[in-house]
């Protein structure tokens, strides 16, 4: 009951949000909408669920910007090997440890490591996975595992 | 203020355009699929995220900056998704990577 | 300022393009297809942005969502060939 109140809350704000409009017609058509999306969120048996949470949102403050100067830091570096004429690339797979336990943990990581051109996260297996680097700089970068820590910060105790 | 926003602006669409531009040119440039992955993200993330913002920061505070917003996070969060979707059934369709081990990743187009 | 991205993002349409009719795999072209995707939500928004109608960005938004549906069923077309209809390979 809880996951389908908090839902309906999101829902109405993002319909608010996205609409912008007030008068009675539109409102109760909204309100229809936001009771079938519920109803098949129901059906499909997504709410509810124990599902693991973000522990910590604050942490997730201090993780974005540090993710985002990464980006703008490996967007740099990647637009100047296309841009060199001799394209000083060395594509090379590696291996990289995660000592995320849960399925959050892993998601966020991989898609921060996709994240970041340079490094494409191809597989997940366990706790390991294979990243697809386009030079030995930004492996090298990876493998520190200083991303790694970040996340486990986000999502647990560090 | 006018002037702020609009030299805000120019540099975030000016920088967003140029990355969109880099990244297709490495789309074309680039050897081999997996290495062309690299140069798709770079329009993903950072081509996407700075167009947006720029056109957010000429939005001023309003409905429109919500949604633009709202474009942006959808963009950053399903790029990465879809890459790496990519990149899985690429791997699993046995498309062998371009490795530096393999000789001359830069010689052959 | 607009026309300047408007015409950088056609620019990188146009090279898309070229790729998504070279691209020596399929892969190659669907990985165009969705690079190709995300320049047509910037292209939209744009655009909306130049004609004075921020409205166009609903449509940004709802084409940014069916891009990524769209890779993801393409993908998966490709890698089973079905879209996930278990009913008509075992009849009850």
């Amino acid at each position: 009951m809880k996951g389908i109140i908090s839902l309906f809350i999101t829902l109405v704000v993002i319909w608010l949000l996205l609409s912008g409009h007030t008068n009675p017609l539109l409102l109760s058509l909204g309100l229809a909408s936001i009771l079938v999306t519920l109803y098949i969120d129901h059906r499909m048996d997504v709410v509810d669920k124990d599902g693991q949470r973000v522990k910590y949102p604050l942490r997730m403050v201090t993780y974005f910007p540090w993710l985002v100067w990464e980006m703008v830091k490996t967007n740099i570096a990647v637009a100047r090997m296309i841009l060199d004429p001799k394209m000083p690339i060395s594509p090379n797979l590696i291996t990289v440890k995660t000592s995320q336990p849960g399925d959050l943990g892993k998601t966020i990581y991989a898609n921060s490591i996709t994240l970041t051109p340079g490094t494409v996260s191809m597989s997940v297996d366990g706790d390991e996975i294979l990243v697809h680097a386009i030079d030995k700089e930004t492996a090298d970068d990876l493998m520190t595992g200083e991303m790694d820590r970040r996340v486990s910060c986000v999502v647990g105790e560090c | 203020m006018q002037l702020v926003t609009d030299i805000l602006s120019w540099f975030f669409l000016l920088s967003g355009g140029f990355a969109v531009i880099v990244g297709s040119f490495g789309l074309m440039r680039f050897p081999d699929f997996y290495t062309r992955l690299h140069a798709a993200g770079i329009t993903d993330t950072f081509g996407a995220a700075a167009i947006l913002i720029g056109l957010s920061v000429q939005a001023g505070l309003s409905l429109v900056t919500v949604k633009l917003v709202l474009i942006t996070l959808f963009i950053l969060l399903t790029s990465p998704t879809s890459t790496h979707a990519l990149a899985k059934s690429a791997l699993h369709g046995q498309l062998k990577p371009l490795l530096k081990e393999d000789g001359g990743a830069s010689s052959n187009t | 300022m607009f026309t300047a991205a408007l015409v950088a993002v056609s620019v990188a349409m146009l090279l898309t393009l070229l790729r998504m009719l070279l691209g020596p795999t399929v892969y190659d072209r669907i990985l165009a297809l969705n690079s190709f995707g995300t320049k047509t939500v910037l292209a939209i928004a744009v655009v909306g942005f130049l004609a004075g109608r921020p409205d166009f960005l609903d449509i940004a938004l709802v084409y940014a969502l069916i891009n990524f549906i769209g890779t993801i069923a393409v993908l998966k077309f490709f890698e089973y060939g079905t879209l996930g209809d278990e009913n008509t390979e075992e009849p009850e």
